[in-house]
């Protein structure tokens, strides 16, 4: 039996907790197995999870005093598991999913394995691939113990819509957990309008060559017409020109959107290692020699403060026609 | 104050990465460093022993290759060095031997990366905190100590939080705990004072088991060849990235 975890924020479900539950889905029919989604939080609208898949639900209609309380939420995920018999543990490696995951694997007797990026190639013996080496390599893991927790990298599996006429079973539980927390939370601060980069479809990126952070107006407004994430390359981080949440690269964010621009990036192999997973590449850059070219699909040779306003026009007429 | 750093000994960021057989990662060529994001706590616990006062033991599990880095941990201000000798099949192995080193040591402090940029699992810090029965703050980007209070910042999924802690606590540390520009080298009287310092070898009492075993390597795949535009005509690439890549 599978027990898929659908992380939610702000009295929604994240993006990434779809892709959970499309993996639970194609993997209980691999396995010829049950699988339950469980939730956390007051005020969920479950409804949308039906999209994916989720035709048993189990919600837990509880805020912990802090919304971040990591171990609040690997207790009751933990005990819920213990009680009904689980096999399998399906979560999204998010920055909440690594901070849960260690200790529901201890409370649970779970072999853990993260960076998942694909269904298991082999059930027995269990085999499945995850990231290494910051993404300059995959390793695949036989996985001897019964039961395991599978954290999947966001954007790997991708999103499995279906169309389902099956009813949800729906059923609400208070499990008294008598529990405190170890931290106290002071405050959060939330860039809410702005997208999660490790969620986004679609990401623009600049490093060096844009000259100056004065010059990221333009960048933010192609990420804008797009409803792309912005990004930086590590150097533009490091001198402070962008805050260090948009650093992608082998010791920043590793990603792996559907589309990735890259705009005055030479595509050092520190940088490459946190990208080259994206599935369409476009770099822009003065230097035809840029070894970024050799790892993209799209390129084009020019100047940013040529190229980029062009692009932005462009893409508005596209967006204006369509 | 005691603080522990746990490092690991990793590739450089600039390796590029082969196997021999799909089944053993090739070391030949490759220069070994202390984790990038190890680096930024090794510090940040220097500049807490220089304002607040601390020892700091610096501690990794491997083979004898990874005394180099710890010695550079010395020479950076550490004052003394474990190397738990056993070369680990899992994440769960480390936090173990960990564990079972430090449970009696009372550390105030325990500071070790986010993530190792080898294996990239992230749970080591999870896993020790739980088994020592002590809070948590992983993707930690900043640390300040008043009154014995421990103020602290983390990275959470789309913003910041701002925490409080009691001692003792266990950080999973990045850059923003220090700024990369605020990392400490090894001066010379450093690496000369490292030579006097300990390193002591721990011998793990029992062989540990895994549950994981590697059945073999992949490298990503490589792109073809880039097509590229002309940049008077960006038309075209909005056409391919509408028609083509299906992304717009």
């Amino acid at each position: 039996m599978i027990l898929v975890y659908a992380e939610s924020n702000n009295k929604k479900f994240k993006k990434s907790s779809y892709e959970a539950i499309s993996y639970g889905k194609k993997l209980s029919e691999l396995i010829n197995s049950d699988f339950t989604v469980i939730t956390i939080g007051k005020n969920l609208d479950h409804s949308i999870l039906k999209e994916y898949g989720a035709n048993d639900i189990v919600h837990i209609p509880i805020d912990p005093k802090d919304n971040y309380d990591d171990e609040f939420y690997s207790n009751i995920i933990s005990d819920y598991f213990n009680k009904k018999n689980f096999d399998i543990i399906i979560v999204s490696n998010t920055n909440h999913g690594k901070s849960i995951t260690p200790s529901i694997s201890l409370t649970t007797n779970c072999s853990l394995i993260t960076n998942v990026v694909e269904l298991p190639s082999s059930i027995e013996p269990f085999i499945i691939k995850k990231k290494v080496f910051s993404n300059k390599a995959y390793a695949n893991y036989e996985i001897s113990n019964k039961k395991k927790i599978i954290s999947i990298s966001p954007n790997s599996f991708g999103i499995k819509e279906i169309k389902s006429n099956s009813n949800t079973e729906f059923k609400e539980l208070s499990p008294d957990i008598d529990y405190t927390s170890k931290l106290n939370s002071i405050s959060i601060n939330k860039n809410s309008d702005k997208i999660s980069l490790p969620e986004a479809d679609l990401v623009v990126s600049a490093g060096r060559g844009l000259k100056g952070p004065e010059n990221w107006k333009m960048i933010e407004e192609l990420s804008q017409v797009l409803g792309a994430a912005t990004a930086c390359s590590k150097p533009v981080s490091d001198i402070g020109w962008r805050p260090h949440s948009e650093h992608v690269g082998q010791t920043g964010i590793s990603i792996n959107p559907e589309l990735y621009i890259a705009i005055g990036i030479s595509g050092a192999i520190q940088h490459l290692a946190g990208v080259s997973s994206s599935k369409n590449i476009v770099v822009i850059n003065t230097d035809k020699d840029a070894p970024f070219f050799k790892a993209a699909d799209y390129g084009i040779v020019g100047d940013a403060f040529d190229v980029i306003p062009k692009l932005i026009s462009e893409i508005k007429k596209f967006k204006s026609d369509n | 104050m005691k603080i522990l750093v746990c490092i690991s000994h990793v590739p450089d960021t600039t390796s590029k990465i082969d196997f021999v057989d799909d089944r053993e990662f090739d070391t030949s060529g490759i220069s070994f460093v202390i984790n990038p994001y190890d680096e930024f706590g090794l510090t940040k616990s220097v500049f807490i022993k220089e304002n607040n006062g601390a020892n700091i033991t610096v501690l990794c599990v491997g083979d004898s290759s990874c005394e180099s880095s710890l010695r550079k941990a010395l020479a950076i201000g550490a004052d003394e060095a474990v190397r738990i000798d056993h070369i680990p099949k899992d994440s769960l192995n480390i936090a173990k031997l960990i564990y079972d080193y430090i449970k009696d040591k009372e550390y105030d402090l325990i500071i070790t990366g986010r993530e190792s940029i080898d294996y990239n699992s992230g749970v080591v810090p999870g896993l020790i905190s739980k088994m020592l029965n002590i809070p948590f703050v992983n993707a930690c980007i900043g640390l300040d100590i008043k009154d014995n209070v421990v103020h602290l910042k983390r990275e959470i999924d789309g913003g910041i939080e701002v925490l409080e802690s009691n001692f003792p606590i266990l950080i999973a540390g990045q850059k923003g705990l220090v700024e990369e520009k605020d990392l400490k080298i090894p001066s010379m009287r450093g690496i000369m004072m490292a030579r006097k310092k300990t390193l002591s070898v721990v011998k793990p009492e029992n062989d540990l088991q895994s549950s994981l075993k590697l059945n073999k390597y992949e490298k990503p795949i490589v792109k073809a060849s880039c097509k590229m535009v002309d940049s008077n005509n960006i038309e075209e690439l909005v056409e391919l990235l509408h028609r083509e890549a299906k992304v717009i």
